[in-house]
């Protein structure tokens, strides 16, 4: 056990428990990550500090030694790791396989951990738990020295702009506390975190088991360390919030607090800097500038408020800010950008698709996003650089990123706030990678969108029309061009202007650069998506004949025109029923494996869940299945 | 340069989170247990939104065992905060008569698991607000802030969605809802301590009074009206009691306690050896997994 008590708190608690609260009132807090593997001792690591910290209460206790017993790796003696385990199927597996956070306190600092798998497959987790962490404590089993674990947990910490490394040299009683293999495990590793650019690390020689040098340091099996515990460590460090007070104010607008006629105040939380009343702002991408009249809350007007501080901010003018702007430093604002080069941690089961369209969520912006095909994946292990087509989950990678209109943004290494994004999945809605934005690629403000006087809607009126685009989508040999071609003569003959873009014939011109590789089938549907939209903003109706298998493309093109302007039209016709058909002859060239990635043999449709209008080839004629979307389309005005 | 205190960063991230909530969400609510953590969630919620109301209701699932107090001041802590109160107790429940003296586990699971579940789906909310903490239970421990049900209200531990920064992907599919807990990172102390910064009003039956009281099973239990089944001879006896946590209250057990202040209840609590929770019967069901499997099957 530990050769010095734990904190002396008891009795101040018991004597005079108003100046204990007014002490824990004053304290300050530090979220710190763990990295190592279940045999680096990590959680029994936690479960001490728990433990020590008193955080551990009696029928908590008398549980963690029944299961000790029962099912702990310990022996007789208390197994830590059992306490912070927390799912069923982790303490059945003996693995710790997701974040779990643990608090603690000691009397200068309330402590956040968080708990992270150590094992390569885990990546994700670890980038999850780093990602609000100010410190980093790498543990190392001082019988292995640095291993290839080791070397990867570094590189995540400081990629997540960890800047404080604590190395924790674990199990010291298992090698007699010898110093000669801290001291060469050091060495080692200051070799290595030099190479990767990390600037300082403390090292501490522990023993989480026993409680060597983790609240006192040092302790008697050491008398060779001149440093501090891994407490003392902890509630020292500098905190990431006082270095973002010193940047230039940056406030995301979150919300637009409007309860009244007469009062409009922009909430938000506060990533960097500090604001005042009288204070000159920026609001951006806008450019338009003001001045700070108050920091409304609920407990009076404040006369000043700084970085990590939720506040409603009023402004002396009637200028125009929603959820997504940032109010800054009106001398020193962010920059806003479309094109980004980025490192993406991808998370998900299913690979990045270069070319398809994401929800990027970046502080309050919401954005469509594209991923270019990586410049190179990194090896988390041996940080070299490799060639990668996409990025699989845990795969870590440099890529170029676009979004569909500007968004305003810092570098991630200067700010996680406005440098650190999440890109969704559109169909799934899951969170497919965590991405940090390094620059931009060039000025947006370079490329402005030029006004014209004349409108969509002009062009629109002087047809005498509403803008479509009727979305043709449907296997190869549906009937998707011949039903398309029925509807457009039905509208020519009712004076409607309109176009056809058919897939074969944008092959042969516009996309002719393009093949059937699933990125090349959703840079094709981007293009015919990009070209429908010109011709929608002329006024015309348009349709398109694309098998278009993927449901992602589809919703891309749906989202970059207005609202109920994109018509999806499902030419339901069974796999066998167009293979029957065949008229072109593509199946049996592709059943005869002359041809690659054939929609329906071997690539997939997605077919459309909630198509706008569905039409069945098999029970309807061609005529009949054109006069029923003339139907559902009309009266276009 | 001014270092936030804890309080002050906890306080920033709830209220960011609510934010973010009422910003994505479609139709959020938040129910509110009138327990300690509620009050601390409702009133980050006031602040959140100054000077505007919070926008949405309050959401109360009644079991008709809640201790008298807790219906007294959750009318008014509604009213105060300028807030409409639902209040849902699942009919079939009502209708046969469930209760915690003769149905058991069945009382929890068809008032607090199935209510919930109805009053979600009756009203249509996707986003619902809650107060549980990290610090609670060690499932507790390893739930998102932003938690996502199945259509059927349904948690699955093994498929969260990562959560980055402060960054939360708000989005789903119909059908899908989704628990945001904005009090994740408090624990059972910064609670206290706010409440006293703060001067939140909590229900009276978390400071130490005489109270009539009975034991069952190692519990102490306070007989709050005359649904208490009494043994034949049997007395309710007066102790000085408070609760740790407050629920229905035949399955809330009292300590024995002479804290009658804030200030004594916390220096109580910080020299107490058994954890918040263990007053409560339903966590030791299932071995150390009670709670897991409650979540997993819709309990909040």
């Amino acid at each position: 056990m530990a050769d010095a008590p734990a904190y002396e708190v008891d009795a101040l608690i018991a004597e005079d428990i108003g100046a204990y609260l007014a002490q824990h009132q004053s304290k300050s807090l530090l979220r710190f990550i763990t990295c190592g593997s279940v045999d680096d001792g990590k959680s029994t690591l936690i479960g001490r500090l728990l433990y020590d910290s008193k955080m551990i209460f009696e029928d908590q206790l008398a549980q963690l030694e029944a299961d000790s017993k029962r099912v702990g790796t310990q022996g007789q003696e208390i197994d830590f790791a059992l306490l912070v385990d927390g799912l069923a199927a982790e303490r059945e597996q003996g693995i710790t396989i997701d974040v779990a956070y643990r608090f603690f306190a000691t009397e200068k600092r309330k402590f956040i951990v968080a708990d992270t798998p150590g094992h390569e497959q885990y990546t994700r987790n670890m980038v999850t738990g780093a990602s609000t962490a100010d410190l980093a404590v790498i543990l190392v089993d001082a019988r292995k020295g640095v291993l290839v674990q080791t070397r990867r947990h570094s590189f995540i910490a400081h990629l997540l702009g960890i800047r404080h490394i604590v190395l924790a040299v674990n199990k010291m009683d298992l090698i007699g506390y010898d110093q000669a293999i801290f001291d060469q495990i050091v060495a080692d590793y200051s070799s290595f975190s030099e190479s990767i650019g990390i600037e300082s690390f403390a090292a501490i020689p522990i023993s989480g088991f026993k409680g060597d040098n983790i609240t006192a340091a040092p302790s008697l099996a050491t008398p060779w360390y001149g440093g501090p515990s891994l407490i003392a460590h902890l509630e020292n460090v500098e905190l990431g919030g006082d270095a973002a007070q010193s940047r230039p104010l940056r406030m995301p607008v979150q919300w637009v607090n409007r309860p009244n006629l007469d009062f409009r105040g922009f909430s938000g939380l506060i990533a960097s800097g500090s604001v005042k009343p009288g204070d000159a702002v920026r609001i951006v991408p806008s450019g338009k500038t003001s001045t700070v009249k108050s920091i409304v809350t609920f407990g009076g007007d404040l006369d000043s408020a700084v970085a990590g501080q939720s506040v409603t901010l009023t402004l002396t003018d009637e200028i125009d800010c929603s959820r997504g702007d940032v109010i800054a430093a009106a001398g020193d604002p962010p920059e806003a950008s479309d094109q980004f080069e980025a490192t993406l941690v991808w998370m998900s089961d299913e690979a990045l698709k270069p070319g398809r369209g994401y929800w990027l969520k970046l502080a309050a912006q919401t954005v469509t996003a594209s991923v270019q095909e990586p410049k190179y994946e990194i090896n988390v292990n041996t940080m070299a650089r490799l060639a990668a087509k996409t990025l699989e989950l845990n795969a870590i990678g440099v890529a170029e990123i676009q979004t569909d209109r500007p968004i305003t943004f810092e570098a991630y290494e200067n700010s996680r706030s406005l440098g650190g994004f999440i890109l969704i999945d559109k169909i799934t809605n899951a969170t497919v990678a965590a991405g940090l934005l390094h620059f931009s690629l060039r000025r947006a403000q370079n490329v402005h969108w030029q006004a014209t006087t004349i409108t969509r809607a002009d062009h629109a009126a002087l047809k005498n029309q509403q803008p479509r685009v009727l979305w043709f989508t449907g296997l190869s040999g549906s009937g998707k061009s011949t039903i398309a071609n029925a509807v457009e003569q039905r509208l020519n003959l009712m004076n409607r202007h309109t176009f056809l873009l058919d897939g074969d014939n944008v092959r042969h011109g516009l996309n002719k650069d393009l093949g059937f590789t699933e990125a090349d089938r959703i840079e094709n549907i981007r293009r015919v998506g990009e070209v429908a939209r010109l011709m929608a903003d002329a006024g015309l109706v348009v349709l398109t004949a694309f098998i278009s298998p993927f449901r992602a493309e589809r919703q891309m093109v749906r989202e970059i025109l207005p609202e109920g302007e994109f018509i999806e039209i499902f030419v339901d016709t069974p796999l066998s029923v167009a293979e029957a058909r065949d008229v072109k002859g593509l199946y049996k060239k592709a059943r005869a494996g002359e041809l690659k990635n054939f929609t329906g043999i071997d690539s997939p449709y997605e077919p459309p869940e909630n198509p706008d209008i569905r039409v069945n080839t098999v029970e309807m004629t061609v005529d009949e299945a054109a006069d029923e979307i003339i139907r559902q389309i009309m009266p276009l005005k | 340069m001014r270092t936030l205190t804890h309080l002050e960063r906890l306080e920033a991230e709830s209220i960011h989170i609510m934010r973010e909530v009422v910003r994505e969400g479609v139709r959020p609510v938040m129910l509110y247990s009138v327990g300690k953590d509620s009050a601390v969630m409702l009133h980050l919620a006031r602040k959140a939104f100054y000077p505007s109301p919070p926008p949405f209701p309050l959401l109360h699932v009644d079991t008709t065992w809640k201790f008298r107090a807790m219906y007294e001041l959750r009318e008014r802590a509604a009213r105060e905060a300028g807030m409409d109160l639902l209040v849902w107790q699942n009919p079939e429940a009502l209708e046969r008569g469930i209760n915690p003296f003769d149905h058991g586990a069945l009382h929890t699971d068809m008032w607090k698991t199935e209510g919930l579940k109805q009053a979600l789906n009756h009203y249509g909310f996707d986003v619902a607000f809650g107060g549980a903490r990290r610090d609670e239970e060690k499932s507790r421990a390893k739930e998102r802030v932003f938690s996502f049900r199945s259509a059927s209200h349904g948690w699955d531990p093994k498929n969260q969605r990562p959560e980055l920064w402060n960054l939360y992907n708000t989005r789903k599919a119909k059908g899908e809802s989704i628990r945001a807990f904005p009090l994740s990172n408090w624990t059972e102390l910064d609670i206290w301590q706010y409440i006293m910064a703060e001067g939140i009003e909590i229900v009276p039956l978390y400071l130490a009074q005489k109270r009539p009281t009975v034991e069952r099973d190692g519990l102490l239990l306070m007989v709050d009206d005359d649904r208490f089944p009494l043994a034949a001879g049997e007395l309710p006896v007066m102790r000085s009691i408070r609760f740790r946590t407050l629920g229905c209250y035949p399955l809330t057990g009292a300590v024995e306690s002479e804290a009658a202040t804030l200030e004594a209840v916390v220096q109580e609590m910080l020299l107490t050896t058994t954890s918040e929770r263990q007053g409560r019967a339903i966590d030791k069901d299932e071995g150390g997994a009670g709670m897991e499997k409650k979540k997993a099957e819709g309990y909040f």
